[in-house]
């Protein structure tokens, strides 16, 4: 589903990424994990399209097609959603709103009738118990004033409504409490089928006690230095990031 | 059916006559000014004799103060010659165009964004209506409905003749002739505009309408409003329409004047969208506007919103009077600059009375290489014990060629007054679009969708219809600077 070939990278004149290989197909779920400034955040920016962020070498295709030139947008609508570390604020855009146009766009790329806001109502209604997000945040504006774990979930609860096929949670897990860490673990199983796949990228293996993850890599310094499987995550928990970086 | 619909469909009602072309010239005063057109312009109008008093004592202290044209304001200009306008004009509409075919097609390309009806259309562009949607009834109906309630709604010359002392007690109570230049040059040739009067303890069965009325015909370039509630009254007045008005004068000096009585509230909406001028600042109106509400009686309430977006320049300060004890204003702006428009707007909120209040909450937005400056004053009088204010102004900019400015003056004589002022300046961050096309949603449409949350306080005081056309209206405004 996802191939990323020789990936380099680099924002402003500093590269971050210096050939990443990867390939992630439906029905997995890859865990990139590395310590801070490793260019864990820039892949997932990346792949999503984050203008900033120029590809001076390699690609990245979705469906065996390159994704290289297409915009955020256009790449929300083949199916890739990008679970942001920090949320931002859309101040008097309520959420509402923001959620039905986002669903909207998605069905009307694909050709199909936009929902009703009846429908959308009871989608919506159902995803929110699910997902434990309180209702009155739902009649705010988008993030406006809401806590951490709050915006975490309600990332979640945007993931559950769109139906991705890629899911990037990009630092997802951090700072959240061990109840939104847990809901996280169970919308992201919940989700998880043969049609899509699932990259987490964290700092931590606490999340990774709720998922199972098909392949987990560490990226060190703008390479992917090791892979193996879930095995490897608690490992790491044990060891630390210094014992992959005395390996290479 | 809504009462926007009755609104336009009225709207419609022309009087145009066939066969006036021949003999127009005859209607219409020679360019310039002077005390026998202040003369003409009353005679025909066929005016009491405190009008003409009024107009003639206006005229003496404008030509005093001609070469004083204010210009403190963050606007220029090329200077008008007040001797090349005409300052009377037959108000009578003549269609200029045989068919919508022959009209400005970008003009056609607005229309349809808007969702203007077509019969609409067809009267903004000019273009001669079929009789058949001139729709008398549906006037009458309306017009019975408001007599029935006691609510006198007609044109200020209209007033003149049956309600002369209504007039005569309130007319220039409020913005004096002795105000300032434009309201002066006003208070000498107004042309027509709009009266109200609420009786007592009446709420305003429906919200009036100035595209509404029924003598739907052109005001001219120097209107004149009057809206007065009586004690315990209560009445919404809307003004404008969203479609881009090709106004043939440049210059548009109007004076609103709005008086509450005891207990009384009057809400006053304006959305402006004016020629702006083509993408070089070329044409477009100049828009020098003085509103003015008189909160006169206790426990009284004004409250002014206003969405401007056309005009080259607007100067337009809609103002509240705080006199009745425990009265209050408030004045909710969103102010939209693109190209080459300039904007000086905000409010004057003098308070008075004790116990009084104020609230202001100015929106701009500036895109292109326009200029756009909130300009307000609070003042709270010695006798204005108890008083608060509050007054939020916030700036978005788009683009890099544009300019955002707050002017806030505050005079407190009193020393219990609470005031309270924030201000802000934003750009749409890269980051909020990035999370906004993440989600599906267009460049376009995500700037589209942050504007319009930036002025989703000032929409909500809208009646709803004209909030749905606000939202329309920044869109085709913003068309080009955004995406």
């Amino acid at each position: 589903m996802l191939q990323i070939e020789n990936l380099h990278v680099s924002i402003g004149n500093i590269k971050i990424l210096k050939g990443i290989n990867l390939s992630v197909n439906s029905g997995e779920i890859h865990a990139i994990m590395g310590p801070n400034g490793s260019g864990k955040s820039t892949l997932a920016n990346v792949i999503a399209g984050k203008p900033e962020y120029i590809i001076d070498e390699g690609n990245i295709s979705f469906n065996n097609t390159s994704i290289d030139n297409l915009t955020p947008d256009e790449r929300a609508n083949l199916g890739i959603f990008l679970a942001f570390q920090y949320p931002v604020e859309l101040p008097g855009i309520p959420m509402k709103q923001f959620i039905k146009t986002s669903l909207d766009a998605k069905l009307k790329s694909k050709n199909m009738k936009e929902t009703t806001i009846r429908e959308f109502n009871e989608i919506l209604k159902v995803e929110s118990e699910n997902i434990g997000i309180d209702t009155k945040l739902i009649k705010r504006s988008v993030n406006e004033g809401f806590s951490g774990g709050e915006k975490k979930r309600n990332e979640m609860l945007q993931m559950a409504l769109l139906k991705p096929e890629l899911s990037i949670l990009d630092e997802t897990d951090s700072g959240l409490d061990i109840d939104a860490l847990k809901t996280v673990g169970q919308s992201v199983n919940k989700l998880s089928t043969e049609e899509n796949a699932t990259l987490i990228v964290t700092h931590y293996q606490r999340l990774l006690n709720y998922i199972t993850p098909t392949k987990v890599h560490v990226l060190i310094d703008g390479k992917i230095s090791k892979s193996g499987d879930a095995q490897l995550a608690k490992d790491l928990e044990l060891r630390g990031y210094d014992w992959i970086k005395s390996l290479t | 059916m809504s009462q926007k619909t009755i609104s336009r469909k009225s709207n419609i009602s022309s009087d145009y006559k066939w066969g006036f072309v021949s003999d127009v010239n005859s209607e219409i005063a020679p360019k310039g000014l002077s005390e026998d057109i202040i003369r003409m312009i009353s005679k025909k109008k066929n005016e009491p004799e405190f009008l003409l008093n009024s107009r003639l004592k206006a005229y003496e202290y404008w030509k005093k103060q001609k070469d004083e044209e204010p210009d403190w304001a963050m606007i220029d200009y090329e200077s008008i010659d007040y001797n090349d306008i005409h300052y009377y004009a037959a108000p009578i509409k003549q269609p200029k165009l045989d068919s919508l075919e022959d009209a400005d097609p970008e003009l056609i390309e607005t229309f349809n964004k808007l969702g203007i009806p077509l019969e609409e259309q067809k009267k903004l562009a000019g273009v001669a209506v079929d009789a058949i949607f001139d729709s008398v009834s549906v006037a009458t109906t309306y017009k019975k409905t408001l007599e029935d309630a006691g609510v006198i709604f007609c044109s200020i010359s209209e007033a003149a003749q049956k309600h002369p002392e209504l007039l005569e007690k309130y007319y220039g109570s409020v913005v004096p002739y002795s105000d300032n230049f434009f309201a002066s040059l006003n208070s000498a040739v107004f042309s027509d505009g709009s009266f109200v009067y609420v009786p007592k303890n009446t709420k305003c069965p429906m919200e009036l309408m100035t595209y509404f009325r029924i003598n739907a015909e052109e005001t001219g370039q120097f209107e004149r409003t009057l809206i007065i509630a009586d004690e315990g009254s209560y009445v919404s007045y809307l003004e404008g329409c969203t479609a881009p008005m090709r106004k043939t004068h440049q210059l548009h000096a109007a004076v609103v004047e709005l008086v509450a009585l005891d207990n009384a509230e009057i809400k006053y909406s304006t959305l402006q969208n004016w020629y702006p001028g083509d993408s070089e600042g070329k044409g477009g109106v100049y828009n020098f506007v003085t509103k003015r509400a008189k909160a006169l009686g206790n426990n009284s309430k004004i409250s002014w919103t206003q969405v401007e977006t056309g005009s080259a320049i607007t100067w337009k300060y809609p103002s509240v009077i705080l006199q009745g004890d425990n009265s209050s204003g408030e004045f909710y702006s969103v102010a939209l600059t693109n190209n080459k428009q300039q904007a000086d707007t905000g409010t004057k909120m003098i308070h008075i009375g004790k116990n009084t209040k104020s609230t202001i909450v100015a929106k701009g937005i500036s895109a292109g290489n326009s200029n756009n400056t909130y300009r307000g004053l609070v003042q709270i009088l010695p006798t204005a014990a108890n008083s608060t204010n509050f007054t939020q102004c916030d700036s978005l900019l788009i683009g890099d060629q544009c300019g955002a400015h707050t002017v806030p003056y505050i005079e407190v004589r009193n020393n219990s007054a609470k005031m309270e002022h924030e201000a802000s300046t934003s750009k749409v961050s890269d980051d909020q679009l990035f999370y906004c096309m993440q989600r599906g949603i267009s460049e376009e449409e995500a700037h589209y969708m942050i504007i319009n949350g930036f002025c989703r306080g000032i929409f909500k005081e809208l009646p709803f219809e004209f909030a749905m056309e606000a939202n329309q209206l920044l869109r085709v405004s913003l068309e080009g600077a955004v995406g």
